[in-house]
This record gives C-alpha cells, sequence and structure tokens, in this order.
C-alpha cells in the first residue's frame, strides 16, 4: 500500500473515509505504526538515560556541600552549591600537572600508533609479498593475546633492556627505562600499543575498499609508491585515520595499564585518579602522621567527581569530533 | 607468486621468496618482487613490534610461569609446575575469581549480542533523534574505557554501600525487578532460567556500557545490505518480520561471529575483571610474585582461548546450518 495507490483512493478524502475503503487495512496499519514508534521511543529513551544519567548524578554531586550528602531529602539538586569539591579533587589527583601530561602524552601515543597501523594496514591491504598470510594471523593474534599475558616480562625486559647486547658492551650495563617514555614510544611506533592489532584491522578494510584501479592509473602516470600512497591513499582515508586516531586518543587518556607499567616516571590523570582513595586518608586528618578515616558517601562523591573530570575534556572532544566518528566507522567499520 | 603454475621442488616456493629480497637474479629484478620488496617494508614496523615486544615477552613469560623470579636480580629459577599448581591448589582466592568471571562471561557475552542486535536494527531505522541516540550509544566507548569502569567497584566500601541500598530497597518493596523475579519463582516456572535472565536484567548497565563498539560493528553490517533485497521481499509479499529473519538476520550473522570474539576478548581484558585484578595484586603486591602471576595469565589466557574456540565453533556451525 504505498504512495501510488492515493490515486485510488484519493489525497482529499479524510482518513476514516479512506480506512473504510481500504476494508480497515489503514487503521490497522497505522495504529501498528505508532505502537512501534512509541515502544521504540521509550526502549530508546531509557537506555539513552541509563547512559546519560550517571554523568548527570556525578554533576550533580559534585556540586554538593559535605551536609548535603547525609540528607536524605536531597536527591538531585544540591541546596548547599558549593565549588570546594572540584579543588579538593585536584589537590588530590594534582590537578593541572595530570591532566597536561596525559593530554600530551596521549597526543604523542596516539599519533606515534595511528601513522605506524596506518602503514602496516595499507602494506597489507594493497601489496603480495612472501609470508603474508602468517603475519596477518600474527595481528589477529595480536588483537586476542590479552596484554596481561605479556605485562610482567614486558616489566622485566624494560628494567633491564638490551638490544642484542649492543647497549651493555659500550655502557657496560643494561639501561632502566622503566619511568621513561621510550619503551611505549618504541611500542607506539612498533604497533604494539592499546589495541592497535584492531586498528590494523579497520584500517585495513578501508583501504580493500579502496578500487585499485585509482593506484592503477598513479602508476601509470608516473608516481612511485611512496608518492601515489601519500597522494592518492590517504586524502580518502582522512575519515577511517581520524576516527582510529580518536579511538586511539580516548582509550590512551583513559589507561592504566600501559601507564601504570611503563610511565611511572610521569604524573598521569588515570593512575591518581585510580589512587585517589588511598591517598583520602592523609589529605583530610590534620597532622601529617596519622589518617583519618573518610566516610563512605563522601569518598563515593570524590571518587565520582574524579570520574567526571577525567569524562569531560573527552566528551567534548566526541561532540566536536562525533561526525567523523560516527559517520566514519558506519560507513566503513569491520565488513567480513 | 600466485601465477606461477609450475614448480620443481617443495622448496621452490621458499627460495623463490627469498630471491625476492636478494639481488643479482632473475627473479630480483621482476616488478612481482619489487612490490613484495615494498610491502615487506610497509609492514616491517609491525614485523619488529611483533618480534620484538611480543613473541620475545610471550617466550620470557612462558618461562618465567615456569620458574621462580627474583625481580631485583633479574634471575629465574626454573621450578617445573610449582607455580601453576600453587594457582590452582595454594592460592585462596584465584579458582574462584576464575569460576566467578567466567560465569559472568558467559551471561554477559549473549546479552550483549542481543541487546546490541536490537539496538543496530533499531539504530539503522528512520526516526526523529537518530543521530543523537547514534551520538548517545557510542559514548560508552569513551566512558566505559581504561580506569573508568573499574575505579568504583575496586573500592571495596561502595560494594557494602550499593548492598545496604539494595536491601533497603526490597523492604520497601519499590525494587520492581525483585518484586517480578519473586513473583515468577514462586509460580515454579523454569526457574533457573528466570534467574539468569534476571541476572542479565540487573547487569544491563554493565551490559550496556560494554556493547558501543559492537552496535558500530553490527551497524556496518545491516547498512552493507543493499536496499534492493528488501524491495524485492517486499514486492514478493514479504511482512516485515519475515525479511527481518529471511534477509537481516542471515546477512549480518557472520558478524556474530567477529562480535562475539571482540565482547570475549573486551570482557576478559577489562580493569573490573576480578581475575585481572588479582593477577595485578599477585604482581606488584606485598607478593610480588612475578612467576604466579605469569602462571595465572597463562591460565587465564587459555581459558580465554578455549572460550573463543568454542564460539567460533558454535557460531560457525550455527550460521552455516542457516544458510
Amino acid at each position: 500500500m504505498s504512495k501510488g495507490n492515493t490515486i485510488f483512493i484519493g489525497e482529499n478524502k479524510n482518513f476514516w473515509e479512506r480506512n473504510r475503503r481500504s476494508g480497515g487495512y489503514l487503521l490497522k496499519r497505522r495504529a501498528g505504526q505508532i505502537a512501534i514508534s512509541v515502544i521504540r521511543g521509550l526502549l530508546m529513551f531509557g537506555l539513552c538515560f541509563m547512559i546519560i544519567q550517571p554523568l548527570i548524578t556525578r554533576f550533580s554531586l559534585s556540586l554538593m556541600g559535605e551536609q548535603d550528602m547525609y540528607d536524605s531529602t536531597i536527591r538531585l539538586l544540591p541546596r548547599h552549591v558549593t565549588l570546594d569539591n572540584y579543588r579538593i579533587v585536584a589537590d588530590l589527583t594534582i590537578l593541572p600537572t595530570s591532566m597536561i601530561n596525559t593530554a600530551w602524552i596521549s597526543l604523542l601515543m596516539s599519533l606515534c600508533q595511528v601513522v605506524s597501523t596506518t602503514l602496516v594496514a595499507y602494506g597489507f591491504a594493497r601489496f603480495e609479498f612472501p609470508l603474508k598470510k602468517f603475519w596477518f594471523a600474527c595481528v589477529v593474534l595480536l588483537i586476542i593475546i590479552p596484554p596481561q599475558t605479556i605485562q610482567t616480562s614486558l616489566f622485566l625486559y624494560f628494567s633491564h633492556f638490551d638490544i642484542f647486547g649492543i647497549i651493555k658492551a659500550i655502557k657496560g650495563s643494561e639501561i632502566n627505562l622503566r619511568g621513561s617514555l621510550w619503551p611505549y614510544t618504541m611500542m607506539g611506533l612498533t604497533c604494539m600499543g592499546l589495541k592497535n592489532g584492531l586498528y590494523i584491522y579497520m584500517m585495513r578494510q578501508y583501504f580493500r575498499s579502496v578500487p585499485v584501479s585509482l593506484e592503477e592509473a598513479a602508476y601509470v602516470d608516473g608516481c612511485g609508491t611512496m608518492h601515489t600512497f601519500l597522494k592518492i591513499m590517504l586524502p580518502d582515508a582522512v575519515p577511517t585515520i581520524a576516527s582510529c586516531f580518536l579511538f586511539s586518543f580516548v582509550w590512551q587518556w583513559t589507561d592504566l595499564f600501559y601507564t601504570r607499567n611503563f610511565l611511572t616516571g610521569y604524573t598521569v590523570y588515570s593512575r591518581e585518579l585510580s589512587a585517589m582513595v588511598s591517598k583520602m586518608g592523609k589529605y583530610f586528618s590534620q597532622s601529617a602522621t596519622e589518617t583519618v578515616t573518610v566516610p563512605l558517601g563522601r569518598q563515593m562523591q570524590l571518587i565520582g567527581i574524579g570520574v567526571f573530570v577525567c569524562c569531560v575534556p573527552l566528551i567534548i572532544l566526541y561532540c566536536f569530533t562525533q561526525k567523523t566518528f560516527v559517520q566514519s566507522l558506519v560507513m566503513t567499520g569491520s565488513k567480513e | 607468486m600466485k601465477n606461477r603454475k609450475y614448480r620443481e621442488h617443495w622448496y621452490s616456493g621458499i627460495t623463490e621468496a627469498i630471491q625476492m629480497y636478494v639481488p643479482g637474479n632473475r627473479i630480483y629484478r621482476t616488478m612481482e618482487a619489487r612490490r613484495a620488496r615494498i610491502g615487506t617494508l610497509f609492514i616491517l614496523p609491525f614485523i619488529i613490534g611483533f618480534l620484538a615486544f611480543m613473541v620475545r615477552p610471550l617466550i620470557t613469560s612462558l618461562e618465567m610461569s615456569f620458574s621462580k623470579v627474583n625481580v631485583v636480580a633479574g634471575t629465574m629459577t626454573p621450578v617445573k609446575f610449582d607455580n601453576y599448581s600453587y594457582a590452582f591448589v595454594a592460592d585462596p582466592d584465584f579458582n574462584r575469581l576464575l569460576v566467578n568471571e567466567i560465569g559472568r562471561m558467559a551471561i554477559n557475552v549473549i546479552a550483549t549480542l542481543v541487546l546490541s542486535f536490537v539496538i543496530a536494527v533499531i539504530l539503522n531505522q528512520n526516526f526523529k533523534g537518530r543521530t543523537l541516540c547514534r551520538v548517545i550509544f557510542f559514548l560508552p566507548v569513551i566512558l566505559s574505557s581504561g580506569v573508568l569502569p573499574g575505579i568504583e567497584k575496586q573500592n571495596q566500601f561502595f560494594n557494602l554501600m550499593t548492598s545496604i541500598s539494595e536491601s533497603v530497597n526490597e523492604s520497601s518493596g519499590v525494587n520492581l525487578s525483585m518484586a517480578l523475579q519473586n513473583l515468577l519463582s514462586v509460580s515454579g516456572v523454569a526457574g533457573e532460567v528466570f534467574d539468569v535472565i534476571f541476572q542479565m536484567i540487573d547487569a544491563i548497565y554493565d551490559i550496556v556500557m560494554a556493547s558501543g563498539i559492537q552496535i558500530i560493528i553490527f551497524l556496518s553490517g545491516l547498512q552493507s545490505i543493499s536496499p534492493s533485497l528488501y524491495e524485492a521481499a517486499d514486492v514478493e509479499g514479504c511482512s516485515a518480520w519475515e525479511s527481518f529473519w529471511k534477509i537481516t538476520f542471515p546477512m549480518v550473522s557472520p558478524l556474530l561471529l567477529v562480535n562475539c570474539i571482540y565482547t570475549i576478548i573486551d570482557f576478559f581484558m577489562k580493569n573490573d575483571n576480578q581475575v585481572v585484578e588479582h593477577i595485578n595484586n599477585v604482581m606488584y603486591g606485598t607478593q610480588m610474585d612475578f612467576g604466579v602471576a605469569s602462571a595465572q595469565s597463562w591460565i587465564y589466557f587459555g581459558v580465554a582461548l578455549i572460550f573463543i574456540g568454542i564460539s567460533t565453533f558454535i557460531i560457525t556451525r550455527a550460521v552455516k546450518s542457516y544458510e
């Protein structure tokens, strides 16, 4: 019963007249449509609300004074509005420093990772070489192996770092790279960072979907391989690369695994956040030696604020880039 | 390499491959060999990284799991299977946590797959506010990454608080799901099945927060179905319900496997996972026992692999029988 039927039923007739002519079918269909959209609306609203609600609660909690926490008449709107909590959280997590560190480290790392994974993905998508299948199986393995499995040995590896004994020969002993940026930069540049297997996979899917004739035309016109890659393939791949970059940036921002293992020398927000509870006792006590037990509600409030502060920059970033984020993924996301 | 039909010996493929990289022979100068060299150059970072930061640590970690490790000196003394038997027999928590997490995972994976599929189907339809819904549903990709999901659960007081608030709800009779649960379990209809379902409903927040990427993957699959299929079905008189089961489901079902594997891995690597936490404690806590920690993480990885294997087996069978 598509639009074409209006020729017989007549555009100017009212709904009931058309319904009578269709033998009750129109009413049934309309009712079904309305029911579906109401159910869909309710479901979507409920789930969306569930995702958003913790953020709202945390925001309102962050403005509450301590006495509001124990007032059972207060649910969402604070009575004693205060910004004190933010100051406390900032002190506990060493805020400006840790946030700035997190920002530039995440930026650096995701840049390294995106550059290397793009190159590797292009290599896998477009070239035939010996052992290609084997190496790609390794990429899949990289996605599957949990980093926890190798965490202990990486930990030891970087605290006694050496390349085939060269460094030992020159300096006399292995060097301890833990705490410096080097281990993680090296891992980022060689596609071993957080979830890099996934980025290789995603980007390879994208490069494979581009017609080969584009490159062939470039080769015929005298472009070299690198030139073709930079001038023909990269400009079109920008949305996919951008979404990989965003993923990598966001996951790096909140990552605890790699920061805890390798970046111990830097004050990074995610680690400060996870250490917040243990610091509270000392912070609230009067003297330097003893610790006080912080009331549970207060603890939860402060942690909530910490999480909220961590999310805010990411959510702002997401709002600006959501078009790239959502659309490029939906368009090119892994299809196989 | 593919278009060479004739090979003299079994090793001629290997020698050919080597000749591609070594100058001074016939094959080296072909276009094919040149492309192969450039391609290898492109993936060289991965090869180096994989060998240095994956294979090598994996071997060390395997070695470590069979030995007693002294962290300060960096030495290892082999102890055979002691670490493994310690993990299973002597460690008071490991077995219990492992079994708990496996149970939780089985339920979560199924629920995540179903929910993300339903949401993806809905988000693929046309309705007002679809863009907003998409934006919100992908928020969990940010909100449930890294430290964020674990941080509140790690706090032991938090668990206390939730259990208190739950008991309060119970006594006041406000909790609808609890009331329904009581009603259904009294009526005695397949009690265990309902238990599982209620467990899913109680965990719905965790499940929605964990299904951002899965929704994206399903959605990309849904978008790749050509609309002409639906048109043809419509012309032939299929109802929406029928075309869902005859077109949408079979077309997207290969992605079930991808999603299932992704969900399992994601679950196994999550920060709020108690086993991961336990391994971290063994490693960095008072024990500082790297040997046991790596033995435990190998066991954990083994379990993950077994689950991935089982689900791959089941899903490939199910999808094949469907075709």
